[in-house]
């Protein structure tokens, strides 16, 4: 459990001045990190060095530094959010690291995402998704008192589960074909499995994937990606959800 | 006269705020079209705001500074909200809540906004149900409350250890649909830094497009802020990287009066600082405070070895383990107030017992509740703030206990509002955690969440109107006046200001120093002497900043380096204040602590003679001493007393 130094690291890193620029993996040497140190900790010291040094500090999204506002969005070593399980980049460690390895970070990459600059990518997608009915229609004032819905412990427990998404894209960057449907399902399945989401269930889930599929998100092959990648864990038993939602509202029409 | 007008309504206690709605002005359904509020931040304040006023009717323009309105740090907020349901049967009510919040806040806060804010409160949890928030549920069905520190009863409603990311899921949801609608406008990645007055009133801002580096003006007959506290003075806090004070600090300059700014809150559960070179610091939930025990060895031999890693926590027996909140708070022990229970783990690593290698943290245990209730039931209750601590620190809670420290973690201080949540200045509105209204000097668990709920969905939105119903003969805000023009100059004069010192040092590099004087001077422990030196300190530093920080990148692109010069070229600002206004009370009262004011047995001594009220600063100009404006506190329903959780 102590902390040790890695002593020197080689991170290969994409640049990308803006999103009409080409980009290009560069590689920088950096020395005596702590194993103890946060991935995101060892960016800050890279950067550092690099304002130090007269150069451009590398662009990477990151906010709370917690695992839950979905901010950070690396690919690192060939893995959104990098080699462990559970956890978003910002609460993935040096430890996870060898010494004198290189560790190669990219954007997440989607043509739904598009590059604004180095590993900073555009994420207002999922935005525009849930605009599309991504939510309870009730406004503020005139609702029941909170115990005049029941809602069973177990119904209240698997809605969770999928309200837990922090929306940070890892399901999109993990798939081949960069289907934002577990987010999409996640979202579906929060409401459906709730009395109040409930009512407008179908009409909600013909939007959100209507919006999806004009924002140039890919379809779902059930490959299964995402739900290995997801920090949150959350199910692709959702996607089947979703699509039995689907299909009933469609069945419907 | 007075400026500090705060508009309490006459009459008792639990009529004002009905009586209050009855009184203020309506605008038509008709008018609110032609209207425009700027809601700037999107947490649970100004998310909550946007969607209300959206319904309404209202035309919104909503700014954050994130990629997403959903990754505000109230989304961070782990714990619960509270609310005087009484679902319980454990004889809660309004009148409860409402004397905890003042008692928790050490009697500094006003009795009429705390209670309004208990009187909201049922209202909330209502919101919140029916737009779909999972809150956790007893197998009959009805909504699950746990208990939290500083109180008798059970509150507190939650979502696991996510009720901030929930609650503000729902908020955003809502905000969702108005957008949807066409109701509200949302500008992601949009930074407020400036305010645009015209005859005195608020009338826009101006807001830098941080993917383009655009300068842009944005036009409304009123503003509301909603963007948290400046706990990142600090460098090191549980905010998240972005938190930041400006748009408030802005305000500040612009004739908004600044209150409290030293009443900043610290929170005793967090994972402690590792080496130099950390950039946040990680909360633990205070409820886990319900179930650990926290201590200290008794002798130090056993921290020399635990320093040196020869022995381990669990190798000490507990007749030589010190539980220093049992031993000095018998009646409420482990679950005594933040305040307290910093200021007492401070004590213990001051006196020599800090157990990690820096000499700063104590444990937490867990294996007494473990053997009393098992290893499922606390993974049941704590499971994920367990692996969080996993994670972070590579050490297994459920064998060892978790080494914790103080941090900062909330800023009760804020911009003065009037009962009606307006500042001091005509137009501009200040909600949530910007404020300073509902907490005093000490905010107790759960309560955060409630407060920025309560202003946005319950409060503001009958509030504002009493001010647009005299606005609405005026016409959409012409943002090619001169009032925006100069305002624009200034702030694209000062940002090329900043980009042109091309100077050695990087704006971290600044941010951390600044940092460092205010934990040593401003920060458990406070003392004249200190106090002073940080003033003297942090003006230095200040000079060296603006002559010699480096900005890299360029105007015209995303570059965060800029973004993060300009919050820290206030930060030393507000810092400033945060240290003048702390010299000037010269009292001990919840977070605050001055040494110069305590009892024989250290605790924190009031004193209610010549403090018992807000302090109220005025910005002059640069390089002027601030002005002390100060609103008397009245207390008709309650008794002051000093706190005693002994």
């Amino acid at each position: 459990m102590a902390d040790k130094i890695l002593k020197k690291l080689n991170i290969k890193v994409w640049r990308q001045n803006s999103a009409s620029e080409k980009g290009r993996f560069e590689t920088y040497p950096i020395e005596n990190i702590s194993t103890g140190a946060s991935f995101l900790e060892m960016m800050d010291i890279l950067n550092e060095e690099l304002i130090n040094e007269g150069k451009d500090p590398v662009a990477f999204d990151h906010d709370c530094r917690e695992g839950i506002c979905g901010t950070c969005s690396l690919y690192i070593n060939g893995r959104p959010h990098g080699p462990d399980t559970e956890v978003t980049t910002c609460q993935l460690h040096m430890r996870k690291f060898k010494d004198g390895q290189t560790i190669t970070i990219e954007p997440w990459r989607a043509a739904a995402f598009p590059v604004i600059k180095d590993l900073v990518v555009e994420r207002s997608a999922f935005d525009k998704i849930l605009q599309a009915g991504g939510f309870v229609s009730v406004n503020t004032g005139g609702v029941p008192d909170g115990n005049a819905i029941p809602v069973s412990y177990d119904d209240a427990e698997e809605s969770m589960d999928a309200a837990a998404c922090i929306g940070c894209g890892a399901c999109v960057a993990a798939c081949k074909n960069s289907s934002a449907m577990l987010f999409v399902s996640a979202k579906v399945s929060h409401l459906a499995k709730l009395p109040q989401g409930k009512v407008e269930a179908k009409r909600r889930a013909r939007s959100m994937i209507a919006k999806m599929d004009e924002l140039g998100f890919g379809g779902c092959t059930n490959t299964g990606a995402c739900e290995v990648e997801c920090p949150k864990s959350i199910s692709i038993s959702n996607i089947a959800r979703l699509n039995r939602e689907y299909l009933v509202a469609r069945f419907s029409e | 006269m007075s400026i500090l007008e705060s508009k309490i309504p006459e009459g008792p206690l639990e009529e004002k705020w009905s009586r209050h709605k009855s009184n203020i002005k309506v605008v038509s359904p008709a008018n609110k079209r032609k209207l425009d509020i700027i809601v700037v931040g999107t947490g649970l304040g100004g998310a909550s705001a946007a969607a209300s006023l959206g319904e309404l009717g209202y035309n919104v323009k909503a700014f954050c500074y994130q990629d997403s309105p959903r990754r505000a740090h109230s989304i961070a907020a782990q714990g619960g909200i509270n609310a005087a349901k009484n679902y319980q049967n454990d004889n809660d009510s309004v009148f409860r809540l409402f004397y905890d919040t003042i008692k928790g806040g050490d009697y500094r806060a006003r009795e009429a906004n705390v209670y309004r804010l208990a009187e909201v409160s049922p209202n909330i949890i209502d919101q919140c149900v029916a737009q779909g928030v999972p809150f956790g549920r007893e197998y009959g069905g009805t909504l699950a409350n746990r208990s939290f520190g500083g109180v008798l009863v059970s509150r507190t409603f939650y979502a696991r250890g996510q009720t901030g990311q929930q609650l503000l899921i729902g908020a955003y949801q809502a905000m969702n649909r108005q957008i949807s609608k066409g109701n509200v406008t949302m500008y992601s990645r949009h930074e407020m830094l400036d305010i645009v007055k015209i005859d005195g009133k608020a009338r826009g801002i101006i807001a830098r497009d941080l993917v383009t580096g655009e300068i842009k003006r944005f036009g409304a007959h009123a503003v509301v802020v909603a963007t948290g506290g400046y706990g990142n003075v600090f460098f090191l806090s549980t905010n998240a990287m972005g938190s930041n004070g400006s748009a408030a600090w802005q305000c500040y300059k612009k004739g908004a009066f600044m209150s409290n700014p030293c009443f900043v809150q610290i929170h005793p559960t967090c994972i402690p600082v590792h080496g130099t070179q950390q950039s946040k610091l990680t909360l633990m939930s205070e409820s886990l405070r319900n179930d650990g025990r926290v201590w200290v060895p008794k002798k130090k031999e056993d921290v020399e070895k635990l320093r040196k890693g020869e022995i381990k926590a669990n190798d000490i027996p507990d007749e030589d383990r010190d539980f220093y909140l049992e031993r000095r708070y018998p009646s409420y022990g482990n679950l005594v107030p933040r305040d307290v229970a910093s200021r007492a783990a401070k004590e213990r690593c001051d006196a020599g017992f800090g157990v990690n290698a820096e000499g700063k943290a104590v444990f937490l245990d867990f294996k007494y509740s473990i053997e009393r209730l098992g290893k499922d039931v606390i993974e049941a209750r704590y499971g994920n703030l367990f692996q969080m601590y996993e994670k972070i620190t590579d050490a297994d809670p459920y064998k060892e206990p978790m080494m914790i420290y103080p941090a900062i973690h909330y800023t009760m201080g804020g911009t003065w509002v009037d009962y009606n949540l307006m500042t001091t200045v005509p137009g501009l509105y200040s909600i949530g955690e910007a404020n300073f209204s509902d907490h005093g000097a000490n905010r107790l668990g759960a309560s955060a969440l409630m407060q920025g709920l309560a202003d946005g969905y319950f409060i503001l939105p009958y509030t504002i109107g009493d001010y647009l119903a005299d606005e609405i003969m005026t016409p959409r805000i012409d943002t090619s006046s001169s009032e925006f023009e100069e305002a624009e100059k200034a702030v694209t004069g000062r940002i090329e200001k900043l980009f042109n010192i091309k100077g050695s040092k990087t704006v971290d590099h600044f941010h951390k120093k600044l940092g460092n004087i205010m934990w040593d001077y401003v920060g458990m422990s406070r003392n004249a002497e200190d106090l002073q030196k940080a003033v003297k300190q942090i003006r230095e530093l200040r000079e060296e900043f603006w002559a010699d920080v480096r900005i890299p990148g360029e105007l015209n692109n995303l570059n965060p380096e800029l973004e993060k010069a300009g919050r820290v070229a206030d930060f030393f600002d507000i810092g400033e204040l945060i240290a003048l206004d702390a010299l000037n009370r010269n009292e001990s009262c919840g977070g605050h602590f001055r040494e110069e004011s305590a009892t024989e047995e250290g605790e924190a001594k009031r004193d209610d003679e010549n403090f018992t009220y807000v302090s109220c600063w005025e910005y002059k100009k640069e390089g002027q001493d601030p002005e002390l404006h100060k609103e008397e506190l009245v207390f008709e329903n309650v008794k002051l007393t000093q706190r005693s959780y002994k």
